[in-house]
């Protein structure tokens, strides 16, 4: 059997995509039509690319904590700035994605753990996000709507979104040069340093578009809701890093899959739908969308030691 | 010693000093086109360093360093790469989650832009085809995925590789330790056709009889300096061995007779002999850095401590050689970082008692003699030594019938050592164990018995008056079956 690693690493989190999908339909014969699968997943565009942001950071062997105060920070100045003032707007993001580099640089010269640093920006940020829209309010730019509700044939937006978004972030990380040296970074740091590359650079880039995705999905999800508040995406932070490692990831070692972590984001806003159309009480939820990613996981570490298995013999 | 100028690359009056250890003390080496250099030498006698300097990774404080008879500086990574200057290393410095291309793209800075897929391949397929024919390996695959000796043979041909830039003198760290014989008589073919067409290789390896094969010049090097040097056939087997010890040397401390009694530790390895120890016995465990001492060690510790439910009394315990990473607590006082180790006999009811344990360092204070005005201030007040007493004192002061010593004396000046070496005496008189592993000889012929490790077995067990540097050596470096 010549299955390639990765293969294998992204079976589990498809499978278990396609597993709640069928369990969707079977429960809810309706959700299988244009509208239904709209409904379904638009929510989880704006996750999507969150959790691609936060692989990006974890790529290089960090956590951003802030990953959902930032977004909501991004959604506040979409809903006001970006729509009533656009050029003030774009520059406001520009300014948080260059803060998100120099976050990159400072935890790699000061040698700081990345948790603690962002785990501190999450409280500028949400301060910032309250300063700007004190009550839930504003108006989502006309374009950033006109996306999100846009109709395509045949497919719905959200399923044209999330593949463009995959195959994009895959071509990013996975094939070009910046991609291969941010995954080196995580890898093995050392050997990116002795091979002369600049490790600051490098770390600096990929904070950089990490924010750059945190931004597309303040935008895309303020153009779903139309309006914004302070604390709109704050349990993003969470279901990006469960995304990601859904989807294949590891908190270390520089092992990510982008494929993955769109499917992980997919799987995890369709577990909430799942466990409705079970009619699981909302006190129940929680616990059963924790127990839903333990499975997988166990499923994960089942197949790593298998593989590691094939490997000695 | 100076060439004249086509040297590759011409390290001058270098010296490195770590603290109080003289790494490099003035070390010259100049290395011509189609030569090969065989440098060998016993642990911390500056081979890895000397390479550090030639790659550019590590900034010699006095010395100059030449390159085609031009001097460079500033000399670094960048310089050296662009000199042709390659380094397979030791250790792997591969991206285990890249692929093998991907890997080819990390170490070629300049490979870029579009379809640089294709480029990468056809840059580390012909090297790996060239220097291993039929190796089996695919290059898509993922560094990961392969075996270590797979690894080296993608790194080592990873060195090899010319991407615009052609290599010129090829750095070999330890390249067949994981490689068996095929695989190192093919790469050992390599290196005499790469010298042949004018490239220059360093070589480092324990496999003494590769190193008088293939070397066109041999340097010697001891405690940070060469002390050798001569040309193809210039010396044999025996020769060389001799070259690398000292040839007098002031006898230690005597050892007293230790009779046989019952034997308290034992472990089956792998391969070779089996390990045991007696009560009231130091032994030694010897031969060059990462051959499965440490290993051992830490087996011998997994064996016999509990691993769920902590025991009362603790069978064995540990002093850490790698004081920083796994030995202190950086933000605990000198007091807490002794006894966390006994915190059981010094408790009641789940509560520390406070006295017991004030008792416990004010008494380990005066017995090891630790140099603080109060056992309460922080650890790191301390010098490096005094922290390292005050892991012996952890160790000491438990009830455990056995101690695992993992190079414990690094960077510990002389004075502290020998206090600590009456210790160990002391100790062992009355009754415990000491498994002591160092890379230091002279510590070496403290103990009572000496085990030589060599590629994770045991190859040689010396006794007595038997244990001596040049033995040693000699076990740690024997060529194929010898």
């Amino acid at each position: 059997m010549r299955v390639s690693a990765d293969t294998l690493r992204l079976a589990v989190p498809v499978a278990s995509f396609l597993l709640l999908l069928g369990g969707v339909f079977f429960l809810q014969p309706r959700t299988m039509s244009y509208n239904g699968l709209h409904l379904l997943f638009n929510l989880a565009v704006p996750i999507a690319l969150a959790t691609i942001a936060q692989m990006l950071i974890m790529a290089v062997n960090d956590l951003d904590l802030s990953m959902g105060t930032f977004v909501s920070f991004v959604a506040c100045v979409a809903a006001t700035y970006l729509h009533d003032t656009p050029l003030m707007g774009v520059l406001i993001l520009l300014a948080a994605i260059a803060t998100y580099a120099a976050l990159g640089v400072v935890i790699y010269l000061r040698n700081l753990p990345s948790i603690v640093v962002t785990l501190g920006m999450s409280f500028v940020w949400a301060g910032l996000a309250v300063l700007i829209l004190p009550v839930p309010g504003g108006t989502a730019p006309e374009w950033a709507r006109a996306v999100m509700i846009s109709k395509p044939p045949l497919v719905p937006m959200a399923i044209v979104a999330s593949a463009l978004l995959a195959v994009f972030a895959h071509l990013l990380i996975m094939r070009s040069s910046l991609g291969v040296l941010i995954r080196g970074v995580g890898g093995n740091q050392r050997s990116v340093q002795r091979a002369g590359w600049s490790i600051l650079v490098a770390r600096a880039s990929a904070y950089a578009l990490a924010a750059s995705f945190a931004v597309a999905a303040g935008i895309c999800l303020v153009g779903l809701t139309t309006s914004a508040d302070a604390n709109i995406a704050l349990r993003y932070t969470l279901l990006s890093i469960a995304g990601v490692i859904f989807g294949g990831g590891e908190f270390t070692g520089g092992r990510i899959s982008p494929i993955g972590a769109v499917i992980g984001a997919l799987t995890l806003t369709l577990a909430g739908s799942f466990l409705s159309f079970l009619r699981i009480s909302p006190d129940w939820q929680i616990g059963a969308q924790g127990a839903i990613l333990i499975m997988v996981l166990a499923l994960r570490l089942l197949l790593n030691r298998l593989e590691s298995k094939g490997r000695v013999a | 010693m100076t060439l004249p100028p086509p040297a590759v690359l011409e390290v001058a009056d270098a010296a490195v000093r770590f603290g109080e250890v003289r790494a490099l003390d003035g070390v010259s080496l100049s290395i011509l086109p189609g030569e090969c250099i065989g440098l060998v030498g016993h642990n911390g006698a500056g081979k890895s360093t000397i390479v550090s300097v030639i790659n550019g990774g590590l900034t010699p404080q006095q010395g100059e360093i030449f390159s085609d008879g031009t001097r460079m500086a500033p000399y670094g990574i960048g310089v050296a790469r662009s000199r042709g200057v390659r380094c397979v290393f030791q250790e792997l410095s591969l991206c285990p989650n890249l692929s093998i291309i991907e890997n080819t793209r990390i170490m070629h800075r300049s490979l870029g832009g579009f379809a640089w897929r294709r480029r990468a391949q056809g840059i580390i397929s012909p090297s790996l085809d060239a220097i291993f024919p039929g190796h089996g390996i695919d290059i898509r695959g993922h560094v990961g995925a392969l075996s270590i000796a797979q690894r080296q043979m993608v790194e080592i041909a990873m060195a090899f590789s010319d991407a615009g830039q052609p290599p010129r003198l090829v750095i070999l760290d330890e390249p067949t330790s994981s490689l068996d014989a095929g695989l190192s008589a093919q790469l050992l073919a390599h290196v005499r056709r790469f010298v042949a067409g004018g490239g220059a290789v360093i070589l480092i390896s324990h496999m003494l009889n590769e190193i008088l094969e293939t070397a066109s010049r041999i340097v010697v090097m001891k405690d940070g300096k060469i002390v050798a040097e001569r040309g193809e056939r210039g010396f044999d087997h025996a020769s060389l061995v001799e070259a690398m010890g000292s040839a007098a040397r002031d006898q230690a401390a005597a050892r007293s007779a230790t009779a046989v009694t019952r034997s308290v530790l034992r472990l089956a390895l792998p391969k070779g002999r089996s390990f045991r120890a007696f009560k009231g016995e130091v032994v030694g465990l010897a031969g060059l850095g990462g051959h499965g001492q440490t290993q051992l060690l830490l087996a011998l510790f997994d064996m016999h401590s509990p691993q769920w439910w902590p025991r009362r009394d603790p069978a064995v315990t540990f002093v850490a050689g790698d004081r920083r990473e796994n030995g202190i607590f950086d933000l605990w006082s000198i007091l807490k970082n002794m006894t966390v180790a006994s915190m059981g006999e010094m408790s009641r009811r789940g509560f520390v008692q406070d006295r017991a344990e004030a008792a416990r360092g004010v008494e380990w204070k005066a017995r090891i003699d630790i140099r603080t005005p109060d056992m309460n201030n922080p650890i790191l007040s301390l010098s490096g030594g005094n922290q390292q007493k005050v892991l012996f004192a952890r160790a000491l002061s438990t009830r455990a019938p056995v101690v695992l010593m993992d190079d414990p004396m690094r960077g510990v000046d002389v004075g502290t050592k020998h206090e600590v070496y009456g210790m160990i005496r002391a100790e062992a008189e009355a009754g415990r164990t000491f498994v002591w592993y160092s890379t230091e000889t002279e510590e070496m012929q403290l103990c009572d018995r000496v085990l030589v490790f060599r590629e994770g077995a045991i190859v040689a067990e010396l006794t007595g008056d038997a244990i001596s540097e040049h033995s040693i050596l000699r076990a740690s470096f024997e060529g194929e079956a010898a």
